[in-house]
């Protein structure tokens, strides 16, 4: 099998990071939040994700902007159902002037009791988030405080259940 | 025979009977009431089942909300229950106008994860036919277009090269437009005897024939007054909507993945990418067509300086073997029988992969959880974003400019709904 060498080698945690890519703009912002802020760091097949907790979204996000990151080019989520936290949020940002993308994560439980689980909009820093959040809320069952015209987008404004969660039938009936 | 008797006169407004009106406001005049309308599903200038719910003050527009998920099929849920090689021909049928971006970004994702290396002349295969895909894209831009704003003419023509265009994807996947013709690891096969020469004689005549779109538009009275100035579209605005490609480009953002952070070997070509700093109708117009011009230039050096060798990674475990080898070695139909039966495993972990493709900047995020099917796959399509800026761009102008508006930004419903 013939492997790519180009691929530069994974580094896993905050420290191997930081020693990795030093004085790298995207962690450095990130620590401006407090010492604890960077819960997780790992730069994998070229690739810098970062990982804050669910609270801190929004101050990330703003930060990362001022750092040079101006464009919000995506945010998805993944479930990972049965495990907990259950919800993985997944922001991409990429940097016009440093042709760079990051991935910026957060990991968010389940709330109880059959709520919602919630998380602080972006929108007030990128309007264009707008549509995205409105996906993630229609397909995934995630709340996004703050945000302007919160409704299902996909589906019918009827519809019950998130269909992109694990846990959604996927045959039979409903 | 039998006169007839006068049909009754229907008069909604006094007619009590008839349960309208009445809940209208007593102070209602002329001028001052806003008249809601909706522009689709099923309109034709809306590009597909795009439905626009626009308020109106006489004819300008105050507000457009778009409402979408009416071509929803849950894509994305989809994928999650195929192998990784399953996933391919869903992906034509995301953005059915562009089809092999769409194969190429997902199958780049997929190679990411798999840390694969893809052989020379697959990747060069691959920068041809996604130019002419992009060619393909912006033909029909251009055609239905100048169609929205009146001039049908030249949806006759840029219809006349996509046909060719088409037949040349047909040449080598069989099929027209849905064509899965990128796999991961490289290529179904090569391109059959005699395609490159058809190539070189249909972009021979390219220039020339966009000279022709040229002379029918860009000098054409109606089609200026109608593109110039309309449809305004600030560069902090596009950045801050998430707006993409050629629009982006024609606010004056000069950001363009394929130079930017090159994949597949873009970065052995030489091209240049056209910015305006108009931001309006017309600026769009005019980035598309130059970069059509681009892309003829970057086939003929694909073309010119084409690689020889094998169009599939040397990876038999991912890529199919020859249908030959298949037939006469053991161990390669052991192989054929597993990925067909199987699939095959991918490491765990998380890629975003970025292209540029013709209506913008297309990603696909794939995670992995260490099995043969993909444990999420979520797409980023340029039109999804761009449509968040349509009210910026028409608000306070005429209903009529929404129509030049939608059809400047290029959409495809097939991308935004998934």
């Amino acid at each position: 099998m013939s492997l790519s060498t180009t691929q530069a080698p994974t580094l896993s945690g905050v420290a191997a990071v930081s020693e990795g890519l030093p004085g790298h703009p995207a962690v450095a912002a990130i620590l401006t939040l407090g010492e604890n802020s960077l819960r997780d760091a790992r730069y994998d097949r070229n690739e810098l994700t970062l990982t804050v907790a669910p609270e801190d979204i929004v101050p990330a996000c703003s930060v990362l902007k001022n750092a040079g990151y101006n464009f919000f080019e995506d945010m998805t989520a993944v479930d990972w159902f049965p495990s907990s936290p259950r919800f993985q949020l997944s922001y991409h940002l990429l940097s016009h002037s440093m042709k760079e993308r990051i991935r910026l994560r957060a990991l968010l439980a389940d709330a109880v009791n059959g709520a919602l689980p919630s998380v602080a909009s972006i929108t007030p820093i990128w309007p264009g988030a707008n549509f995205y959040e409105r996906e993630v809320f229609d397909l995934f069952g995630i709340r996004f405080e703050g945000h302007p015209d919160l409704r299902r987008i996909m589906m019918p404004d009827d519809w019950q259940g998130h269909p992109l969660r694990k846990d959604y039938p996927v045959e039979g009936y409903r | 025979m039998a006169q007839l008797s006068p049909m009754p006169v229907f008069d909604p407004i006094s007619d009590p009977a008839a349960g309208l009106n009445t809940n209208l406001p007593s102070d209602v005049t002329a001028g001052t009431q806003k008249m809601i309308l909706n522009m689709g599903p099923q309109h034709p200038a809306t590009h597909g089942v795009l439905r626009l719910v626009v308020e109106l003050d006489g004819e300008v527009i105050v507000h457009v909300h778009p409402e979408i998920g009416y071509l929803h099929t849950g894509i994305e849920k989809t994928c999650e229950a195929k192998f990784y090689q399953q996933v391919v021909p869903l992906t034509d049928r995301v953005n059915y106008l562009d089809p092999l971006s769409n194969n190429l970004c997902y199958c780049l994702a997929v190679e990411k994860l798999l840390d694969l290396e893809i052989p020379d002349r697959a990747q060069w295969i691959r920068v041809m036919m996604t130019e002419l895909s992009r060619l393909n894209s912006h033909l029909i831009w251009l055609g239905t277009h100048a169609m929205d704003i009146g001039a049908l003419t030249v949806f006759l023509y840029t219809f006349r090269e996509r046909e060719e265009i088409l037949r040349l994807f047909e040449a080598v996947a069989g099929q027209r437009m849905m064509t899965s013709y990128f796999r991961v690891g490289g290529l179904s096969m090569d391109v059959p005897l005699g395609f490159l020469d058809r190539v070189q004689a249909f972009i021979r005549t390219m220039p020339e024939k966009i000279d022709e779109y040229s002379n029918l538009l860009t000098g054409n009275p109606i089609f200026i007054n109608r593109l110039k100035g309309v449809g305004f579209l600030s560069p902090e605005d596009a950045i801050a909507f998430g707006v993409t490609g050629p629009p982006l480009r024609a606010s004056g953002v000069d950001i363009d993945l394929r130079r930017d952070m090159p994949y597949s070997s873009y970065e052995k070509f030489d091209f240049k990418v056209p910015i305006s700093t108009a931001c309006d109708t017309w600026a769009r117009y005019e980035v598309r067509l130059i970069e059509m011009r681009e892309s003829v230039k970057i086939i003929q050096q694909a073309l010119d300086g084409m690689p020889g060798g094998a169009v599939k990674a040397d990876a038999p475990k991912i890529v199919l073997p020859d249908r030959e080898k298949m037939k006469t070695q053991m161990e390669a139909l052991i192989h054929h029988f597993k990925i067909v039966t199987e699939g095959f495993e991918v490491p765990a972990g998380e890629v975003y992969q970025g292209i540029e493709c013709g209506h913008g900047q297309v990603g696909y995020y794939i995670v992995s959880d260490g099995t043969a099917k993909p444990y999420r796959v979520h797409m980023r399509y340029p039109s999804f974003p761009t449509l968040q800026a349509l009210e910026t761009m028409s608000k306070g102008r005429l209903i009529a400019d929404l129509v030049a508006v939608i059809g400047s930004i290029d959409i495809v419903l097939g991308e935004i709904d998934r």
